[in-house]
């Protein structure tokens, strides 16, 4: 019998670097602008205007080196890579060919597996083509010289689900440090793949690369669909169906990959090194300086959450789903005693809200309310100001106005009942009307309690605190059958 | 002087010459007029006050048009304004014209430029030598007291030495290269055309120093000119044998020996030594600067800027029939040769081969500056030839820049002076003493000139066609 089919898969990231401007001139880095308004003559390719490395992005780089364990090359240059496209000003990307920025270095899956890296080569982004608006071709250049780094991993990767998991840690890791933000929507992370397949034993398949995937979610499906077409031309026999060296496109709706080139037709960028930029070297206070600000990457954070602060594997998972949460989280922190309350909150309550569009804010940096706030709220339902209910609609109106959690308490008239004797009250009122459940209770079923303070909050108006309303009602219950 | 009278000498003369010679493809006279009478109202006066000068084709002053001779770029309009130019007018110097040039820079006879051949003003049926044509062409006029030109294999030197006037260029990276339109980029230099040394150190100590818009500039301050000497005892110039080969042309040895005396005489010693890399040189300048020249005008594709023609409606198609017709034949032909060398195949035999040999040129230019201190030698292999005489033969014109094209792989400072004259049909044909330094010795070798100049009276000489005229 034959051996099982394996497929080989290795994967090419490209990652858009925060930097405040562009790799080799002055103009902004930003995303969603109108057209061609982040431009200057360098990024446009005027003649005459030259390339001036933004030391911003090399820091980025090295950043990103360190942060994946790679070698840094001491000596580093850039070379052009030409080709003829309408968004490609100069008519050559300014890339590196043969001495990137760093080699080697990887990552380990949750399954122990490491996946290693090939090399992070800094290089400039294209501008956009836009194709669809009638006869013409529109040209939009304010991502034009944007500062990239593409990660190229070793062939390490067996399966989609592995893939995607590769994916996901390198993007937490680039988040954590800082390099980029990772946002497939925004573009500022795109993936290109190759996979081959083969029976364990044997030579490795003919290698297909595969392109247009904007999700990570497509490069899984797309990955399926190919391996499973390979493995089926493979199986046919048939010569004519075996896999050539191409490069396939994803077609998103109908879920499968087709030729885009073939290996004849591809291109010869004519690579040599860029006259206009001399060899840079990368000093060790270079790496030093970059290795400072080197942000604790995720995992880190994650050992340090459950070991110091005391939580659970699980809320430190969440808390480090983000860059943006993990820092919003210790920020609150450092008003607040519990950790764990504040990863509750956070959490629970805040999490919710991004998911309800009627709250207004998506995202952690949507947040209109400071980490003090939520630790005063935090505080305020610990207390027992107000009740979990109270807190929540607090949390909810401080999205959408600059009062504090304290003012808004009173202002929704949401502090809790201490006053006993109104308490009291409420529940002789509800014990009145319900005497087989006191039976009940008195019979020795505790549980049968819990029936009766729901009607008690009602009363109250939700704010009643259902401790204090558990307690009185046991106690007079208990009053009851000793006067009875 | 004030700037606007030395303006109004220039369009004088611009008016009275340049229908004959046309070295400059635009006149500004409005706009100069307007710089001269500001200048001429300030209380500040500039290192180089109401000085007008005239530009190549191929760099850029805002709002003008910078067409490098092509028709790729025929009226399209600078953005912004080149380090050195900005800097020549943050001095008071005054912008009147755009020179005319070979295409991109792609010749040594001023005859490649697509709107028409400047003519040689010591004799209008000759070629005024290139790429720098218009340049040399409006100095040696006297259109304009200094000019700015590019030299990347001896665009400067070669036409200042057949246009009779004082020709420099300087060590790589001393003068930005940021908007000087890219020919072959590790070769590039701003180059300066002038009526003698001390000229073109004043400007030179202007549009030199780093600049942090040109990453390949040298982090070196501004140019400042050496003390000037009176005599040249204690200076060892050598003669590099390649350059002074058993043919070499009779009309330029005779002036150039006449040279080598007076140096002798002011009390150089003469020193002959080997090049031996030299003869490689041409080949592998021509291999650098075409790989570098295709990749430079990549860009050049009808989609943002310049010349567009749709041919058969696709992206593709529009490239090639935009390029094809926009380009002129030299431009065309660099183009080739520089994607050939570059292509996958070719790139080790070619262009690794070329980097080698450039960089034993410059080993061999500095074993010999370990025994010498200046180089001494022709500029160009001929005096002026006749319009059309090279143009169909594109060897012939690539080996006009033999003894240039080395200093320019090595990225030396070279100047090129006149030294006399060669008779020919009854007409006088300048020719040009070379004298090259070590690398950012540019002082050195300017002051070695300026010593010449003070003791000989070749650069004084004037064309006849503006000897009456100018006085
Ligand atoms: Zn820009």
């Amino acid at each position: 019998m034959n051996a099982a089919w394996n497929a080989v898969i290795g994967l090419e990231v490209h990652c858009q670097l925060a930097t405040a401007s562009k790799l080799f001139c002055a103009c902004r880095n930003a995303f969603g602008e109108p057209p061609n308004t982040l431009v200057c003559p360098l990024c446009t390719g005027q003649p005459g205007a030259l390339p001036v490395l933004n030391r911003e992005a090399l820091e980025l780089g090295l950043r990103a080196a360190l942060a994946l364990g790679c070698e840094v090359a001491a000596r580093s240059k850039f070379d052009r890579k030409h080709y003829f496209y309408c968004d490609l000003p100069k008519g050559y990307q300014i890339s590196q060919y043969d001495q990137p920025l760093c080699s080697g270095g990887g990552l380990t899956l949750a399954t122990g597996k490491r996946v290693r890296l090939k090399r992070i080569h800094l290089e400039e982004d294209a501008g956009k083509a836009i194709h669809d608006r009638g006869q013409v071709t529109l040209v939009d250049l304010n991502r034009a010289g944007v500062p990239l780094i593409e990660c190229v991993s070793e062939p390490d990767i067996s399966t989609p689900a592995e893939a995607h998991e590769y994916l996901s840690a390198l993007k937490e890791i680039l988040q954590f440090a800082g390099v980029s933000e990772c946002d497939m929507e925004k573009g500022s992370l795109r993936c290109d793949v190759n996979v081959s397949v083969h029976r364990a034993g044997t030579p490795l398949g003919t290698k297909v690369e595969l392109k247009n995937l904007n999700s990570f979610a497509h490069v899984v499906a797309a990955l399926e669909y190919e391996i499973r077409r390979q493995i089926e031309a493979y199986e046919s026999g048939e010569p004519s169906r075996a896999p050539v060296q191409e490069t396939r496109l994803f077609d998103v709706q109908r879920g499968e990959t087709r030729t885009m080139r073939a290996k004849e037709d591809a291109h010869d960028y004519r690579y040599f090194p860029d006259p206009d930029l001399p060899p840079f070297h990368v000093t060790r206070e270079h790496l030093e300086r970059a290795r400072a600000h080197l942000p604790e990457l995720p995992a880190a954070r994650r050992k340090r959450y459950t070991d110091t602060l005391g939580l659970c594997e699980y809320d430190a998972g969440v808390m480090t789903s983000s860059r943006a949460l993990a820092d919003y989280f210790e920020a609150t922190l450092r008003f607040s005693s519990s950790a764990k309350d504040v990863a509750n909150w956070l959490g629970n309550e805040v999490l919710a809200l991004f998911k309800d569009p009627s709250s207004g804010v998506r995202a952690v940096d949507e947040l209109t309310f400071k980490p003090f706030d939520l630790a005063q709220l935090i505080e305020l339902a610990d207390s027992g100001k107000t009740n979990r209910a109270g807190a929540r609609t607090i949390l909810r109106a401080m999205c959408s106005t600059p009062k504090a959690p304290r003012e808004l308490l009173r202002d929704l008239g949401l502090e809790q009942i201490e006053d006993t004797a109104q308490l009291e009250r409420w529940c002789r009122e509800v014990l009145a009307g319900s005497e087989r459940i006191v039976a009940e209770v008195r019979g020795g079923n505790e549980k049968a309690l819990g029936a009766l303070i729901g009607p008690v909050m009602k009363l109250s108006g939700g704010k009643a605190k259902p401790q204090a309303v558990r307690d009185l009602l046991g106690r007079l219950i208990a009053e009851r059958g000793s006067a009875g | 002087m004030s700037a606007r009278a030395a303006l109004a000498t220039a369009l004088d003369r611009i008016e009275r010459y340049d229908e004959d010679i046309g070295a400059l493809l635009e006149v500004d006279a409005a706009g100069a007029a307007a710089r001269a009478a500001e200048l001429d109202r300030s209380e500040s006066h500039g290192a180089l006050h109401g000085m007008p000068f005239v530009v190549k084709a191929n760099m850029c002053i805002e709002g003008r048009i910078a067409s490098c001779g092509s028709r790729m770029l025929e009226g399209y309009r600078a953005p912004y304004t080149a380090s050195a130019v900005q800097r020549l007018i943050d001095e008071g110097a005054v912008p009147i014209g755009i020179a005319n040039m070979d295409e991109f820079a792609f010749g040594s006879s001023g005859e490649n430029s697509s709107f028409g051949s400047t003519r040689n003003p010591w004799d209008l049926s000759r070629a005024p030598g290139g790429s720098s044509s218009g340049s040399a062409a409006a100095v040696a006029a006297r259109m304009v007291p200094f000019a700015l030109g590019s030299d990347t294999g001896g665009s400067v030197r070669q036409p200042a030495a057949l246009c009779g006037v004082t020709g420099y260029k300087p060590t790589y990276g001393v003068v930005s290269r940021h908007g000087l339109i890219a020919f072959g980029s590790s070769l590039d230099a701003v180059g300066v055309l002038a009526t003698s040394a001390a000229d073109v150190e004043r400007v030179l100590a202007v549009i030199s120093g780093a600049d942090e818009r040109d990453a390949t500039s040298a982090l070196r301050a501004p140019f400042e000119p050496a003390p000037a000497r009176t005599d040249l005892r204690g200076l060892r110039v050598g003669l590099p044998r390649e350059y002074f080969p058993a043919d070499l042309d009779g009309r330029v040895r005779q002036p150039l020996e006449q040279a080598l005396d007076d140096l002798r005489r002011l009390g150089a010693e003469l020193v002959e030594l080997d090049l031996p890399t030299t003869r490689h040189a041409i080949a592998a300048y021509y291999v650098v600067a075409t790989a570098e020249a295709s990749s430079n005008l990549a860009r050049y594709d009808g989609v943002r800027y310049g010349a567009r023609i749709a041919g058969d409606g696709s992206l593709q198609g529009m490239f090639a029939a935009t390029r094809g017709a926009a380009f002129g034949a030299e431009a065309l032909r660099r183009i080739l040769l520089g994607t050939y060398v570059l292509s996958s195949g070719y790139y080790d035999a070619w262009y690794l081969r070329a980097l080698k040999v450039r960089r034993a040129i410059l080993r061999d230019f500095q074993a010999a500056f370990e025994r010498v201190d200046v180089l001494a030698a022709p500029t160009s292999p001929t005096p002026a030839f006749r319009l059309g005489e090279k143009l169909s033969d594109p060897l012939a014109m690539y080996l006009c820049d033999v003894l240039t094209v080395p200093t320019s792989l090595a990225g030396l400072p070279a100047i090129s002076v006149p030294c006399g004259c060669a008779a020919e049909d009854g007409v006088e044909l300048p020719v040009g003493l070379q004298l090259i330094g070590p690398a950012f010795e540019d002082a050195r070798v300017l002051s070695v000139a300026r010593c010449y100049q003070a003791a000989t009276e070749h650069h004084r000489r004037l064309p006849p066609l503006v000897a009456g005229g100018v006085a």
